[in-house]
């Protein structure tokens, strides 16, 4: 491999990845960056700090931390038991189940947002934080359910029979070898779920009808603001959970392309 | 086992576009209304002189002109930046720690990405002030309107950006996915290096650029924050014009708005169906 010859995507990724952080760094850090300077007359971390201590931020990031756990908790729970039918258990109409979860990666959140919308009214979730989380599992757990699945296709589940014949029950099998033989597809799906929950917006608007205020909502309110200094912040706060999560993700997993979604 | 999952994702997705296309429909118990009635949809078409019907048709070909800009300037891009990054060596494989770069783009959602965006290339963002201190420009307002413009500009830029990460990955995985043979193969027989990118590499990953290209016509096409957040009031994108008249106090609005909401999935499902399409033909071919 030609090093010179790599450079261009070299480029592209990195200058994708830090042209925005860089822009967001900067106008967090000063908050005095008119035109046409082209850097802050000074940089501090106080707007910074006092966004993360403005209580509205903190009920926030609270918030999206909340929701984000739990739909990871409930998604992974969900659907690690589904994959594990999917891919091992004789299925009748298996083409309909994957249509079935298919289809919310493909039909845009407008489509069924509005009608969602009335259906939690209509089950008094509107407005709640489990509303919230029940609603966000719909673009999340295709996703989960198709990542396990993947994974688990390469699974050999010979090693837990051997241990059946060697004398362990049904719980030690379980805890002794699927759990740890599945933990890196686990982790996989896992870490999807949160990216994808911790993003959403128009579901968490929708069905939260401006009770349940995540990072995403709150941002989306600021921008009429147009205030880059708390605008840039926000956004930092929003990407920085993620990206140490795939940092971390991709330093225990290693392996080769793998595609997430648009989303 | 599946159960669950298909109670939540089947359940609650079946009985809330149920829901959409029923209320689309005219059917609002609430207000004593049970006729089923076409006439949101008529609405939407040009001659019935309701607000919507001049808003729908400027809307949609707004959508049609951003999603396949988008879609097209991301491709080409994508595409870009493998044949200049890889034409040059023979096994065409992604290098090493590109992957988990391009991953981290991920950590964007599109509305933090759309921030950025308009920090960028707002008439006293960035760029502008970059052109300022070379002496191109002399205020904003010599800049041009790019963030909230009426051609979308900053839409499309701001999706075009975010979707080249994501079908250059696509790209990379197909690519991984080949053995070396047909490079060699094309070697042996003496093809350039020119030769093999435009008759063995190109071939190779152009049904996955086509069927992620159509994915993200179709996310784009049915996309609120973007649009909501860099566009004009008119013409706005579908998804925007249906939550704004969803929104509206006026009821027949609601209605209309359900309407719009309801075709803008319909015509989605329609391109991902020939996305699907065209992977399992290939599938199907190679298996």
């Amino acid at each position: 491999m030609q090093r010179g010859a790599v450079g261009c995507i070299w480029l592209y990724a990195l200058a994708s990845v830090l042209l925005p952080l860089g822009l967001f760094g900067l106008h967090a850090l000063g908050p005095r960056w008119f035109f046409p300077a082209l850097l802050p007359d000074s940089l501090s971390l106080e707007p910074l700090l006092a966004l993360i201590g403005n209580p509205r931020t903190q009920a926030a990031l609270g918030l999206s931390a909340q929701v984000a756990l739990l739909v990871t908790g409930l998604a992974v729970l969900i659907g690690y038991p589904a994959a594990r039918a999917l891919t091992f258990a004789p299925l009748v109409g298996r083409g309909v189940i994957l249509a079935v979860l298919f289809l919310p990666t493909v039909i845009p959140p407008i489509a069924i947002g509005i009608g969602l919308n009335s259906l939690m009214l209509q089950l008094g979730l509107a407005g709640t934080l489990i509303g919230v989380c029940i609603v966000h599992l719909i673009p999340v757990l295709p996703y989960v359910i198709l990542t396990l699945s993947s994974m688990l296709s390469r699974y050999d589940r010979h090693y837990e029979e051997q241990a059946q014949v060697l004398g362990a029950g049904a719980w030690q099998v379980w805890w002794l070898v699927t759990l740890p033989m599945s933990l890196p597809a686990l982790a996989v799906a896992a870490l999807f779920a949160f990216l994808i929950s911790w993003s959403e917006y128009l579901f968490t608007a929708l069905i939260g009808g401006g009770r349940v205020i995540t990072l995403p909502v709150l941002l989306f309110a600021l921008v009429a603001g147009g205030n880059p200094t708390t605008l840039a912040g926000v956004a930092l706060l929003i990407v920085a959970v993620p990206m140490l999560a795939i940092l971390l993700a991709s330093r225990l997993l290693g392996g080769g392309p793998q595609v997430v979604g648009v989303r | 086992m599946l159960a669950p999952a298909l109670v939540i994702v089947g359940g609650l997705f079946g009985a809330s576009l149920w829901y959409s296309v029923l209320k689309s429909l005219g059917y609002l118990p609430f207000i004593g209304q049970f006729q089923i009635t076409l006439e949101a949809y008529r609405n939407l078409l040009p001659g019935s002189g309701t607000p919507a019907s001049r808003e729908f048709l400027p809307a949609l070909g707004f959508t049609l002109w951003v999603s396949g800009a988008a879609t097209l300037l991301a491709a080409a891009g994508a595409l870009g930046v493998v044949v200049v990054g890889l034409g040059r060596t023979r096994a065409p494989h992604a290098p090493r720690g590109i992957v988990p770069l391009l991953n981290l783009t991920l950590a964007f959602p599109h509305l933090v990405w759309a921030v950025a965006i308009a920090l960028l290339l707002a008439q006293s963002g960035v760029l502008a002030r970059v052109l300022f201190q070379l002496g191109l420009i002399a205020t904003p307002a010599d800049f041009p309107v790019l963030i909230r413009d009426p051609y979308g500009i900053g839409i499309i830029i701001s999706y075009t950006t975010k979707l080249i990460p994501f079908l250059l990955l696509m790209l990379l995985a197909t690519l991984h996915a080949q053995t070396d043979d047909y490079a060699a193969a094309a070697a042996t027989l003496g093809a350039s290096r020119w030769q093999t990118l435009r008759y063995v590499t190109l071939p190779l990953v152009l049904p996955a650029l086509t069927a992620g290209m159509l994915l993200g016509f179709a996310f784009v096409f049915g996309a609120y924050e973007v649009p909501a957040l860099l566009g004009v009031q008119f013409p706005r994108m579908l998804a925007v014009l249906a939550l704004d008249f969803f929104r509206n106090a006026d009821l027949r609005s609601r209605a209309e708005g359900m309407a719009i909401s309801v075709l803008t999935g319909a015509i989605v499902l329609l391109v991902a169906a020939v996305a699907y399409a065209l992977t399992a033909r290939r599938t199907a071919g190679h298996g």
